[in-house]
């Protein structure tokens, strides 16, 4: 039963990512085009937010639903690994039009060609762990 | 009910979103989707080849079930709250992409140039969809999350990294929309 909520917590996320078209290809290819201001609204919104959320729940010491303290781990320090990582991402991203998390709740809207792009991430992510350590980080 | 048949605006959709990552904070989990691709790695046996998937994944199991849940909502999305209406796109848009070959740009959630099975199919649509997944895939990691745990968590808890992060995924996304999607279709 302890992992029923998160199944709520993933079912609400998909219907979120789909109803308000984040997890359209068209919407990526809009955003990067500057020619609409929708993504940047819910990016924006989501993280104007976060920000309070955040905040509040370490203003008022909020413990989690188990009653432990709450982990806000902070990102390891560097540049290279986020720049070059990140242009890697982001040319994928706008490629495919998907994200690691879209590209799960499109195969349940029905797109199965979904799969592909889903087996070629990992494959992505495991050269990375192969590579890792030649890497710049 | 009719206004949740009707495509969400941004407005609504954005407060969602971090209400989502309030809850995964609040369960004691953070919010953040691309760690399951190393957790499936782990599970298929990729500890074998390298120490990066030596982790305790049943740690992780929560993530999976999250995935689970966003293919369901994905599913009653489009099945049971959807009207079927078209995007609303720009214009501009529209008419960039039919330049590039992209017609109906809308009708769908995504084009049927890149992801209709006739499409998919070819030599060209399969090293679409192999090579944007393969780069997603390596990039994510590489910058340790992708948009949901850099863009929505890592800045929501003001990561200086994760902003760096974000700023790498718009110079690629920059590049792959302006320069390289122009010479591919």
């Amino acid at each position: 039963m302890k992992f029923l909520k998160f199944l709520f917590v993933g079912i609400f996320f998909g219907i979120i990512l789909v109803k308000s078209e984040a997890v359209s290809w068209y919407r990526i290819f809009e955003m990067f085009k500057f020619q609409s201001f929708h993504m940047y609204g819910i990016i924006g919104t989501a993280v104007f937010l976060g920000v309070l959320f955040v905040a509040a729940l370490k203003r008022f010491k909020v413990k989690s639903i188990e009653g432990e303290e709450l982990k806000f781990i902070p990102k390891d320090k560097s540049v290279s690994r986020y720049i070059l990582g990140g242009t890697i991402f982001g040319l994928g991203w706008a490629l495919a039009g998907a994200c690691p998390g879209p590209m799960y709740v499109l195969v349940g809207t029905g797109v199965f060609s979904m799969f592909i792009v889903i087996a070629a991430a990992l494959l992505g992510t495991f050269v990375y762990g192969l590579l890792r350590s030649k890497l710049p980080h | 009910m009719e206004s949740i048949l009707q495509p969400w605006p941004w407005y609504v959709a954005g407060p969602l979103i971090a209400t989502v990552m309030l809850l995964l904070m609040y369960f004691g989990k953070t919010f953040g989707m691309s760690s399951n691709l190393r957790t499936l790695c782990t599970i298929g046996g990729a500890g074998k080849f390298s120490d990066f998937f030596n982790f305790d994944w049943k740690a992780q199991r929560w993530n999976l079930v999250v995935v689970l849940g966003a293919v369901i909502g994905g599913f009653i999305a489009t099945q049971f709250l959807s009207d079927g209406s078209t995007m609303a796109l720009s214009t501009d848009t529209i008419a960039d992409l039919s330049a590039l070959g992209f017609n109906d740009a809308g009708e769908t959630l995504l084009p049927p140039e890149i992801y209709s099975w006739e499409n998919v199919l070819t030599l060209k649509g399969m090293s679409i969809l192999i090579i944007g997944g393969f780069l997603v895939g390596f990039g994510t990691r590489y910058a340790g999350g992708c948009s949901s745990g850099h863009a929505i968590t890592g800045l929501s808890n003001l990561q200086l990294p994760s902003l760096i992060a974000v700023i790498g995924f718009f110079i690629g996304g920059l590049i792959m929309t302006h320069f390289i999607l122009p010479l591919i279709f």
